[in-house]
């Protein structure tokens, strides 16, 4: 599923990535645990969270996740995004809720991340 | 990857509590380990781990420090801290059990899963601890001959 498809399958605005929107991810990890997103996150993977600390970002660019949505219609402070941008990780924030969210990707047949054995 | 012999190490001292810094070694072991030409899997559960022992260290130690060794057949990560101690190694490793404060479950940590985390993406996991004293935890992974 591309970038773009999440966006509007989220209703979600952009805040950096304008360039990833045609890359595609395979799988999708939600949680607000990061030793969870560690566990389960793959490559090319969209992550769903609703914490918006700067250890998001520097955990997504050791996991090289594609994307970050941000849930709940949370907003990360500006240098947070600043981070994703110069790290090539594309950041939404959509105003659906994590369950809701999820759901929506789901049904449009993005799998959920398994864990690495 | 290619044959030759090389062995590399890399220390870096980690302060207790040093949020603001967190990820920053295992970022640099990421970009130490890539340039190596280290297949991309084992890069990615090198970090994954060393990651997790970066923060372990900054969240319940009192200092220390973390090391990559790099030779030819292995990748060695060593957290080494000068305390306090874990009293239970087996609860510890235990999925879901933390002691972790709450500034750090604040900001996501403190999940319980850290170790576990560690001993998945490893090939062999060495932990010795004794209160009062520290912790040494060494983390192998193998390279495979490809």
């Amino acid at each position: 599923m591309k970038i773009e498809e999440i966006r509007d399958l989220l209703n979600a605005s952009l805040l950096t990535g304008q360039e990833l929107l045609d890359r595609e991810v395979f799988s999708a990890c939600a949680s607000d645990l990061m030793s969870d997103i560690l566990s389960y996150v793959k490559n090319q993977t969209v992550l769903l969270t609703g914490l918006t600390n700067a250890h998001v970002i520097k955990m997504a660019e050791i996991l090289e996740v594609t994307a970050i949505v941000f849930v709940g219609g949370r907003r990360p402070a500006d240098e947070v995004v600043d981070m994703a941008r110069k790290m090539g990780i594309a950041v939404l924030t959509t105003e659906y809720t994590m369950y809701e969210a999820c759901g929506r990707l789901y049904s449009a047949g993005l799998p959920g991340c398994t864990r690495e054995s | 990857m290619a044959g030759g012999y090389y062995s590399i190490e890399q220390v870096f001292h980690i302060k207790a509590g040093d949020f603001a810094s967190a990820g920053e070694a295992s970022s640099q072991i990421k970009k130490t380990l890539k340039q190596l030409g280290i297949d991309s899997t084992l890069v990615r559960r090198v970090t994954i781990a060393a990651y997790e022992a970066e923060m372990n260290l900054i969240i319940h130690s009192i200092g220390g420090e973390l090391k990559l060794k790099v030779t030819p057949q292995s990748i060695i990560v060593t957290a080494e801290d000068k305390g306090p101690g874990i009293p239970d190694i087996d609860l510890a490793m235990q999925e879901g059990y933390s002691t972790a404060p709450e500034i750090a479950r604040e900001l996501g940590f403190g999940a319980g899963m850290g170790l576990p985390n560690i001993k998945r993406n490893a090939d062999r996991l060495n932990i010795q601890s004794k209160v009062g004293e520290g912790t040494l935890l060494e983390i192998y992974f193998d390279i495979k001959a490809r």
